[in-house]
């Protein structure tokens, strides 16, 4: 009879929603084993604080890494999130109907573009662009900003936009019949009602962004010191893994798992705080 | 109405407009680069010929196998479990401390960084478990990353199938698992698919994580416990180390290609999908 599996089909499936926990568990298990043993060595401060990574030396300060991870984010940010949600709003409040069929389309694309891909595209196309209009080299804190803008574009339009067709239909019609126009709408009562959803696109469009490793190596320059301006060369700390895991060794293998462990914390804590943003303000 | 306020109106639609023109044209500025300078390399033989000289010259055959073979191995791992567990946290349970841990733990899992991926992959399956760097590595990678995707996507595809399917089925005397598997899986097959699919674009693009974990070899996989290069890998390596900007573009062209590809078919399911259900 079917009913006699009936409890052991429930166990195998409970078990494989019990994978998630076991693979993030296993994650963090690894990363920490192996990127341990180079901070009790060296001391959490010299490893966090310290300016100078010259791992043959034993000098493994990745400051200059976390910073610059932050500047590339911060830019990206800057020059995407405008744009990000001004697609946004488009979409959900102004676009005619082909409009809509042309763009959505084109914004799965975008997401879906590996990021080699866009990095390749930054390679041969920007970098040589801002050598020429700005000077120096190209790779720049600048070049991987523009890359990463991009590159979070799809995760702020889509979930903006997410946010913003989630307010309830009668604000709208409300903000209208006092006479409001469409943009005085979208400005007073749409784009307030959906702040939460907005700001955790950001968000998650910022973890991207600090997640993000081929796309910035090809395009960053990667030398390990704080950028002075937007057109020197930086290194990230997802490109200090990725570049130098190929031959490391040792104490030098395990100060690139501590900088994943930096990573991953930096990436938990972004999670955190999405998980702060009230889910729907409407309901209450 | 004030003057102001047209204006502001006028402002505010100029930029809006300019925000989408602005995103649709770097997405054209991006294809038609690397089409225009890829599309005519690519030929039967470039796709059939094993790499020369690096890559400087030759085709792309053996990271074609290998990348087919790396989505094999990781869909055939994250699919069951993926889909197993989305039935379990939408039919069997909904709330509890163990579902609020597994949730968060899929959230964090989508969002923890490919390069971190790939650190684990290499620290656990490639020297802890000792499968060195192969395809069974890289495609295990790959299941970790993808398993959100289809976890996701396959609960939203079970919960849209309504309610009154489940009672009829239940009604007939059928047990919860029959009723899951002839009733409620099939209606949510379309959706769940639609996930794999995006979960195959995901394996496609990945670079850093495969890097480390199925290694870069040039040669030709004939078994999962075979090193490979993807397609990704290759690009990032061709460019990277300026092997051959050419090939580069003609790798990138067949990337794009297969990206469009498989959005069109994700495309296609779901308007069948929103089409039936409609009925």
């Amino acid at each position: 009879m079917a009913r006699k599996y009936e409890g052991t089909i429930e166990k195998i499936l409970q078990l494989s929603a019990l994978a998630a926990i076991l693979v993030v568990f296993l994650i963090s298990l690894f990363i920490l084993i192996e990127g341990y043993p180079v901070i009790a060595k060296y001391g959490l401060g010299h490893f966090l604080l310290g300016g100078q990574w010259y791992p043959l030396d034993g000098l493994f300060g990745i400051m200059p890494m976390i910073i610059g991870s932050f500047i590339v984010t911060f830019g990206a940010l800057l020059l995407g999130v405008p744009f990000g949600i001004g697609c946004a709003i488009f979409l959900a409040e102004f676009a005619p109907m082909w409009m809509t069929k042309v763009l959505r389309p084109g914004i799965e694309l975008l997401a879906g573009i590996p990021s080699v891909v866009y990095g390749f595209f930054g390679l041969v196309v920007l970098v040589p662009l801002i050598m020429d209009t700005f000077g120096g080299r190209g790779f720049s804190v600048l070049a991987a900003s523009v890359v990463l803008a991009i590159m979070i574009l799809p995760t702020v339009i889509n979930i903006s936009e997410d946010a913003i067709r989630a307010v309830p239909r009668e604000y709208k019609e409300g903000s209208f019949a006092l006479g409001a126009t469409h943009w005085q709408t979208v400005k007073m009562v749409i784009l307030p009602t959906a702040q939460s959803g907005i700001v955790a696109s950001i968000v998650l469009g910022m973890g991207r962004a600090i997640g993000e490793t081929m796309a910035v190596i090809m395009v960053a320059g990667n030398v390990t010191a704080i950028p002075g301006s937007f057109l020197d060369p930086v290194r990230t700390l997802t490109a200090n893994i990725a570049l130098e895991m190929g031959y490391a060794a040792g104490d030098h293998m395990s100060a690139l798992f501590a900088t994943g462990i930096v990573l991953f914390v930096i990436i938990m804590f972004l999670n955190f705080l999405i998980t702060l943003v009230p889910k729907r303000v409407i309901d209450q | 109405m004030r003057k102001s306020v047209v204006w502001e109106e006028r402002l505010v639609k100029g930029f809006l407009w300019f925000s989408v023109l602005a995103t649709l044209g770097t997405l054209i500025i991006i294809l038609g680069h690397i089409f225009q300078h890829g599309l005519s390399l690519i030929s039967l033989e470039f796709l059939l010929d094993s790499p020369r000289k690096m890559g400087r010259e030759g085709g792309i055959f053996p990271s074609i196998i290998g990348t087919l073979y790396l989505i094999a191995v990781a869909l055939i791992i994250a699919a069951p479990v993926g889909i197993f567990a989305a039935i379990y946290l939408t039919e069997y349970t909904r709330k509890g401390r163990i579902v609020r841990a597994i949730r968060y733990s899929v959230e964090t899992l989508a969002g923890i960084p490919s390069i971190v991926f790939g650190l684990f992959g290499f620290a656990f399956f490639v020297i802890f478990l000792g499968f060195s760097w192969s395809i069974l590595s890289g495609g295990l990678t790959l299941a970790a990353m993808v398993l959100p995707t289809i976890i996701r996507t396959s609960e939203e595809a079970i919960k849209s199938v309504p309610t009154i399917y489940r009672e009829g089925s239940l009604a007939l005397g059928a047990t919860k698992w029959q009723t899951i598997y002839k009733i409620v899986l099939p209606s949510a097959l379309p959706g769940i698919v639609t996930g794999i699919i995006l979960s195959i674009g995901r394996a496609v693009g990945e670079t850093a994580a495969v890097l480390l974990s199925a290694g870069s070899s040039l040669n030709l996989p004939t078994s999962v416990m075979d090193p490979a290069r993807s397609l990704a890998v290759h690009l990032f390596i061709l460019t990277s180390e300026g092997i051959s900007f050419k090939m580069g573009y003609a790798t990138a062209t067949v990337l794009i290609i297969m990206i469009l590809i498989i959005n069109l078919a994700a495309n296609f399911i779901m308007r069948r999908m929103s089409t039936t259900r409609a009925i």
